[in-house]
């Protein structure tokens, strides 16, 4: 096209630093022919200068029959960069813990040549593949090639999202459970919920095979699975030995920082209390090949966690302290699904399930979802006072009958 | 239960076309709307999702998204503007 030359000196700033730059990254694509990033970086630079974004989102783009996956982008000077009126992105369900084969990775990146912009992020926080970029039109036969070759949507809107995992027991020898298969089978059996926004508001699950939490579960999940044991940690005391020899202070550096200082060392031997350790995987961390987490294994559930949107962000707290985790994970499915009931008939419109529970209070909501109290709940001392639920649970016009019987 | 997937379709599908452009629908909205039109004993939650999903996959009704999932009857999209 006989355009004029692209100048974008204040996108340029951004190609400065020592990291790499989104902005040389769309050159790329702009200087590969795709008429698209060009337009997205001529666009962007009047954004700059103007201090007013020209994004327009939302509507009713999607595939049939699917209410998730695409999440719909417009600009607002469609005259202007026509190859941008529409930028939609599609949100492609990741394998879990992101292993693929270059041949599968090939595959995606020619379907999104084909009937996209070619940019991609791998991978959204969500965890899903992110195709940045297309039309209305594409996304039918997008999704139909992306499906032949045995990719599937994730999830958008008022949905379950993709769920996600870390890489677990396929690269990590402290996962406390299946990470990978969990994840597989949850995608399987919730795919209406996955496709077919019915929730007040969005609903993520992520799945960590152990205390570390290397998908930060805790914080982005509304569910956290989280990987942990209910017996011993193994220990190797000539590996212990070892570290001493080799320089650790395992003094200072182990049980000095140990969280409820629960081990110790005499020089020769390591010793824990076992009870009173609360699985932060710190000693396990430091020393690797004398500590393991035990061999009776499974997952603490946890719910709640979001980021400030109406209300502050918040982590999620212990629904059920110790959970196996095991196929066909029905004690699993059963509670997930207790949780969906309870939210979607009492949630607002946008209500995360965290608010939820802190609008209604801990303890109405665990009667509600029928999980008793337990002391793992309490995340400080003098919180959440899990022992006077019975008595402050107030039904829905009960003050007034006892007005009249008194 | 007496009442069809189809026929609670069918009056999800007039109760949408009833409000449109007034009020927007979410799934939780309609499943409710149509336990009370039909009563609890004809109709729940499961067959509601029936009733969704034949909607949507016969291409009547489409989801769409502003700020939260909604249900309507595909119309021209606003925010596409004149492309
Ligand atoms: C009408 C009189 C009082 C009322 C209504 C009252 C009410 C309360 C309430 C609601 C709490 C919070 C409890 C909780 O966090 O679960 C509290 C805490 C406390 N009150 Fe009182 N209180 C009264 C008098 C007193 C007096 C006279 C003292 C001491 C001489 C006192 C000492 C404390 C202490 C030490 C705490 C605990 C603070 C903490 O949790 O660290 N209170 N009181
Ligand atoms: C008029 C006298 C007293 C008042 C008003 C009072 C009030 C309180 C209050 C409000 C709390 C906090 C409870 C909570 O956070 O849920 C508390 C805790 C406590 N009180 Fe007292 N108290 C009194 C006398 C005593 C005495 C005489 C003792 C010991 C002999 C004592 C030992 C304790 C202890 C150990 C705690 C801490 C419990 C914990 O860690 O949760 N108190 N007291
Ligand atoms: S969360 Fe635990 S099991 Fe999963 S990869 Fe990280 S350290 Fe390994
Ligand atoms: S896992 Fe944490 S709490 Fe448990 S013994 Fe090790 S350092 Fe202490």
């Amino acid at each position: 096209m006989a355009e004029p030359q692209r100048n974008t000196p204040l996108l340029d700033e951004l190609k400065k630093g020592p990291w790499p730059s989104f902005v040389t990254q769309i050159e790329e694509m702009a200087d590969a022919g795709k008429e698209a990033c060009d337009q997205l970086l001529r666009l962007l630079e009047r954004s700059y200068n103007e201090k007013i974004g020209h994004w327009k989102h939302g509507g009713i783009v999607g595939v049939m029959g699917y209410g998730g996956g695409v999440i719909g982008r417009y600009n607002d000077l469609p005259e202007e960069f026509p190859a941008i009126a529409h930028f939609h992105t599609m949100r492609v369900n990741m394998p879990s813990g992101w292993f693929y084969t270059s041949d599968a990775l090939r595959t995606i990146c020619d379907i999104w040549d084909r009937h996209g912009s070619g940019l991609t992020n791998m991978h959204g926080s969500t965890g899903d593949i992110i195709l940045l970029g297309t039309t209305t039109e594409h996304l039918e036969p997008c999704f139909a090639e992306l499906t032949a070759n045995d990719f599937d949507l994730g999830g958008s809107g008022s949905d379950m999202r993709t769920p996600s995992c870390c890489v677990g027991p396929a690269r990590c020898e402290w996962a406390c459970y299946d990470t990978l298969a969990l994840t597989h089978d949850i995608t399987n059996h919730f795919q209406d919920e996955l496709h077919r926004p019915a929730f007040p508001y969005k609903f993520k699950i992520k799945c960590s095979g152990c205390p570390n939490d290397c998908v930060a579960s805790i914080a982005r999940a509304d569910l956290s699975i989280i990987g942990t044991w209910r017996d011993r940690i193994r220990i190797d005391q000539a590996e212990v030995r070892n570290y001493a020899a080799a320089g650790l202070n395992i003094e200072r550096e182990v049980c000095g920082n140990c969280p409820t200082k629960c081990i110790e060392w005499d020089g020769n031997e390591l010793k824990i209390d076992d009870e009173n350790c609360v699985r932060c995987m710190h000693c396990i961390n430091a020393m690797p090949k004398a500590l393991r987490p035990g061999v009776d294994t499974g997952a603490t559930i946890l719910l709640g966690a979001k980021a400030p949107i109406v209300e502050g962000a918040q982590l999620s707290s212990v629904l059920v302290p110790f959970m196996k985790i095991e196929p066909p994970y029905e004690e699993l499915y059963d509670l997930i699904e207790r949780i969906w009931d309870f939210w979607g008939e009492h949630g607002k419109n946008r209500e995360r399930v965290g608010e939820l529970m802190q609008r209604v209070g801990l303890g109405n909501f665990l009667e509600a979802i029928g999980v008793e109290p337990v002391p793992e709940m309490v995340a400080y001392p003098r919180d959440n006072p899990y022992i006077f639920y019975e008595e402050y649970f107030v039904e829905e016009g009960e003050e007034e009958e006892e007005e009249v019987e008194a | 239960m007496a009442v069809t997937a189809e026929q609670v379709a069918d009056a999800m599908y007039d109760l949408i076309k009833e409000y449109m452009g007034k009020k927007k629908f979410k799934a939780a909205d309609l499943t409710k709307a149509m336990i009370e039109k039909f009563g609890e004993d004809q109709c729940d939650k499961a067959l509601c999702k029936q009733a969704i999903r034949l909607l949507v996959d016969s291409g009547r009704c489409v989801y769409t998204y502003f700020g939260g999932s909604y249900i309507e009857i595909p119309h021209a999209e606003g925010a596409a503007g004149g492309a």
